[in-house]
């Protein structure tokens, strides 16, 4: 057992980074790619609101292990990606192409959570910063989008976590991480519960620790309300059900 | 001809997809069905706070929801593999099991999946029943049985339609992962078809087209079910 620990451990360590780096280099792509599309959905122009539309209907309707063998499989069949260096740098590496998959499913789901955030900022408050005369830039700065992802938090707490748990599908492209080396040691080793569980743990952690650093920046943006007890917006119900 | 449609519609590759895609949904459909079995029974212990099991449901929903779902199919598939060739060849069934088991593990690792989701689902809505419909009825003299089934059942599943659609989608879309252990359902022959004839981006785009299609057409038989289960409110 100490021995296993001794062996095991070490290795999927190793994968730890590599599902945290997968992670924070999808969301940090795939957020403001969703709030982009999130703000074209919102627009009044015809042909943005629909393509972030059907974009969103076809990322979130489709599963994501789909979306990444059609990435690195497939893509790589076409001329047009093929004779593009950029392109091909991409598609070419697992990490790389499982970054890619990951970033424009989660833009998807976020564009969805940022949208139903932006629709709950009460028009009088935007009403009233046009009034003072603020620019659009500087109400969205201001106003809205601090009023939106307050709303939007809880939600996107959650999309969090599926996103880390959607790192596990790059093992099935040749990238080592958490799952894919806990896949190694259970088939080498076939101490299938131990490596289940500090596999399992090691998850767990990642999602605790931005289970915290979401709770962290709500207080954060709540901390109007925690020192004067007053309320701006009606609170969400939903705001405690960050997935624990 | 750079796509290789041709192959598929020759090589009589839409049949085979089109049996993958009802082995996918007749996966979803059972582990659906399991995981709201698991996801009543366990969304009623979460609510009533029922001491001793609510702990055990409470490590089962973050655990399976922590956990990526891949990793729970290994672990479901490789736990069991060897004890369950072992049984089956002793028994004479070696070939025939095959099939069959990987359907089990799949419907085992996708059932308890959706089970923890609903268990939240169904959770939320007993929360969301108003506290006074059942103190009412117990004035009234029901019995907890009544009570369940004439005030309880008929608002939480109203009140949960929209979230058991958002779980049916993540299922059927969950299907997707026991590919990796072998159940020829619409992602493997997707697979096996990119790989013999070389055209993996047809087949994969196939493969995304008639997932697509199943959760569009689930979404509006959800869309369907909810305007028939809206209250009608008296004019």
């Amino acid at each position: 057992m100490i021995d296993l620990i001794q062996l095991a451990v070490p290795v999927l360590l190793k994968g730890l980074w590599v599902t945290a780096a997968l992670t924070f280099v999808s969301v940090l792509i795939g957020f403001n790619l969703g709030l982009g599309l999130a703000l074209m959905r919102l627009s009044s122009n015809r042909f943005l609101s629909g393509f972030a539309k059907y974009y969103s209907n076809v990322f979130r309707g489709t599963p994501l292990l789909v979306q990444i063998f059609l990435f690195y499989y497939g893509l790589g069949q076409l001329s047009l990606i093929k004779d593009n260096a950029a392109l091909w740098w991409v598609i070419s590496d697992g990490a790389r192409c499982a970054v890619l998959a990951l970033a424009l499913n989660t833009a998807a789901y976020t564009s969805e959570i940022l949208r139903g955030g932006l629709m709950s900022v009460p028009v009088g408050l935007v009403e009233a910063a046009q009034a003072c005369g603020m620019s659009r830039m500087l109400r969205f700065r201001r106003i809205e989008f601090p009023l939106a992802i307050r709303q939007a938090l809880p939600a996107y707490g959650n999309e969090l976590i599926l996103v880390v748990k959607g790192t596990s599908l790059a093992s099935t492209i040749t990238v080592l991480e958490i799952t894919g080396y806990a896949k190694r040691l259970m088939s080498q080793t076939f101490a299938i519960f131990e490596i289940f569980a500090i596999a399992g743990v090691l998850y767990l952690v990642i999602n605790l620790l931005l289970i915290a650093v979401i709770r962290a920046i709500e207080r954060f943006l709540m901390r109007h309300e925690a020192s004067s007890g007053r309320k701006l917006v009606a609170p969400h119900p939903n705001r405690s059900t960050v997935v624990s | 001809m750079e796509f290789g449609l041709w192959q598929v519609w020759e090589a009589g590759w839409v049949t085979a997809i089109l049996r993958g895609a009802s082995i996918t949904i007749l996966v979803g459909l059972v582990s659906m069905a399991a995981g709201l079995a698991i996801g009543i029974v366990c969304g009623l212990i979460k609510w009533a706070r029922i001491f001793p099991l609510s702990l055990l449901v409470d490590a089962y929903t973050s655990l399976v929801r922590g956990v990526p779902e891949l990793l729970i199919i290994y672990l479901l598939f490789f736990s069991s593999v060897e004890f369950v060739t072992k049984v089956v060849t002793a028994f004479g069934y070696a070939g025939v099991a095959e099939s069959g088991y990987a359907f089990v593990i799949a419907v085992i690792a996708i059932g308890a999946i959706s089970g923890a989701y609903s268990t939240e689902v169904v959770r939320g809505a007993l929360g969301a029943i108003p506290e006074g419909h059942i103190e009412a009825a117990r004035a009234l003299g029901l019995s907890g049985g009544r009570i369940f089934l004439r005030i309880i059942a008929p608002q939480m599943l109203r009140i949960a339609v929209p979230g058991i659609n958002n779980v049916w989608q993540t299922t059927i879309k969950d299907t997707a992962l026991v590919s990796v252990v072998g159940l020829q359902e619409l992602m493997r022959i997707s697979f096996i078809g990119a790989n013999s004839t070389r055209h993996p981006f047809i087949f994969y785009l196939i493969a995304a087209v008639v997932y697509l299609v199943i959760t569009l057409v689930s979404q509006a038989g959800f869309d369907g079910v909810e305007r028939l289960l809206r209250p009608r409110t008296r004019k």
